[in-house]
């Protein structure tokens, strides 16, 4: 279940980020830094994968999300 | 009959491409259909037609680039000898309303009519490059299940030099050239309290799934086109040596492209919008234009512009007015501060406000006094 809420959120991401390779990016980093991506396109990164996987993403777990694994950690454990 | 012009896309620019033709000869057209899309530094714009006719006939073939002004296509008024076609099914048909300048709704591509190959699917970049090669994307080989990507028009034997990637570099030198040469800058910064903004929003968002949640920068948007209805020597142009107050406040949002560059195209009057509308539209609007593409009433029609870095920048930024506007704002990103707050010195997250202004068009009383309108707006969140 770990790797398909990895392919999930890499497939998601490349559609915002094209231009990032996961493998060049450091996975507890910022992930907005990291990938360079602003609040809009943070918003339809939550929008997407709420949608996808069925979750309500609130604002209040953000906090949560801060790196490319703790997300992948969080959609895991939401699932 | 009258013609369809190349339109002039800002002070910059001097020719376009024609990339793709959307209506054929004979079909029906109405005031604000897409019918043709321009191939120029900033991508992809969509061009919409400003009157009601039939298309005769297309006077320039795709790939081909032209000079602003330049006739694309005879366009034969309703009532006046057009071409007879089976593409004029619309004149019968109720014709859906023209969105209106308040709330423009995204547009749908218009089908291809009788006579024109249908629209290829293709990716910007592809139509792009494309285009700059003069290659017709119903030439080129690929597979008919998914969109032509860049790589399928490289992959074509005819194709020359690939095309320079800074051609978005040099559209914003010649518009911020001339902004510094031309306009007597004057700057004024101002610093906010943005708590109460951030709780209406946690508030309002708490109980929304993502994709109707709000961001501050709808709100920032919508606090500047408002500040801008008091204050009116600071929404306009100036031409021909005078300024030109505009009617109504369309906002320019500056967008980051990822891979360099930026453009700053209107919101359509978000003083008159919802928040809820306001956001829809950013959002919108921000998509196309990270795909390359957008109208071109959107990259010639704001009035003002704002800048907002967002959460993951710095405490000001001053930016450059993009002629022939007469003033920007920059909204800082928010931080935590000590702050007096009823009475006493506590840590507030706070934005600090900037302006750049015209000094031929106002003065820097009036600059404060309508920057200080912003801030007042962005602290009475319940009222935007």
């Amino acid at each position: 279940m770990t790797a398909d809420c990895e392919v999930i959120l890499t497939e998601e991401l490349h559609r915002i980020a094209p231009d990032v390779a996961i493998a060049d990016i450091d996975r507890t980093a910022d992930l907005r830094e990291e990938f360079d991506i602003d609040s809009i396109d943070f918003l339809n990164l939550v929008s997407a994968l709420g949608q996808r996987l069925g979750l309500e993403m609130p604002e209040a777990d953000y906090p949560e999300f801060h790196s490319f694994d703790a997300l992948s950690a969080y959609l895991q454990k939401k699932m | 009959m009258s013609q369809f012009l190349m339109p002039s896309l800002g002070a910059d620019m001097e020719a376009g491409t024609l990339v793709e033709r959307l209506a054929a000869p004979g079909d029906t057209v109405s005031r604000g259909d897409i019918i043709a899309a321009v191939e120029t530094q900033k991508g992809v714009i969509e061009i919409e037609v400003y009157e009601d006719g039939t298309l005769a006939e297309w006077l320039v073939s795709i790939g081909e680039k032209v000079p602003v002004g330049t006739p694309l296509a005879e366009i034969s008024k309703p009532g006046a000898p057009a071409v007879e076609s089976s593409g004029q099914r619309a004149a019968t048909q109720p014709q859906t309303e023209p969105a209106g300048i308040a709330a423009p709704a995204p547009q749908a591509l218009p089908k291809a009519g009788a006579g024109e190959r249908p629209r290829v699917r293709a990716t910007p970049a592809a139509r792009r490059l494309a285009a700059r090669l003069g290659l017709d994307l119903n030439d080129l080989e690929h597979d008919p299940h998914r969109p032509v990507y860049r790589a399928d028009v490289e992959a074509h034997p005819d194709r020359p030099e690939p095309a320079s990637p800074l051609d978005m570099r040099g559209a914003i030198s010649a518009a911020m050239a001339r902004s510094k040469r031309e306009i007597p800058h004057y700057y004024l910064s101002h610093t906010a309290d943005m708590m109460a903004l951030e709780d209406f929003l946690t508030g309002l968002n708490a109980d929304r799934p993502p994709q109707d949640r709000i961001l501050a920068v709808a709100a920032q948007v919508k606090a500047v086109a408002l500040a801008a209805r008091k204050y009116p020597e600071f929404n306009g142009y100036f031409s021909d040596g005078s300024f030109q107050p505009a009617e109504t406040a369309h906002v320019g949002l500056a967008v980051r492209l990822r891979g360099g560059g930026l453009v700053a195209p209107a919101l359509f009057d978000p003083a008159g919008q919802s928040l809820d509308a306001l956001m829809h539209s950013i959002r919108d609007l921000v998509a196309r234009v990270r795909a390359g593409r957008f109208k071109a009433r959107e990259l010639t029609g704001a009035t003002i512009t704002l800048s907002s870095l967002g959460d993951r920048g710095v405490d000001r930024l001053y930016g450059v007015i993009y002629p022939p506007q007469v003033a920007i704002i920059g909204i800082g990103t928010p931080a935590l501060r000590p702050w007096v707050h009823q009475d006493k010195v506590v840590p507030r997250r706070t934005s600090c406000l900037t302006l750049s202004a015209d000094h031929r068009a106002s003065d820097g009383h009036r600059g404060a006094l309508f920057l200080r309108e912003i801030g007042r707006a962005l602290q009475n969140p319940e009222a935007l």
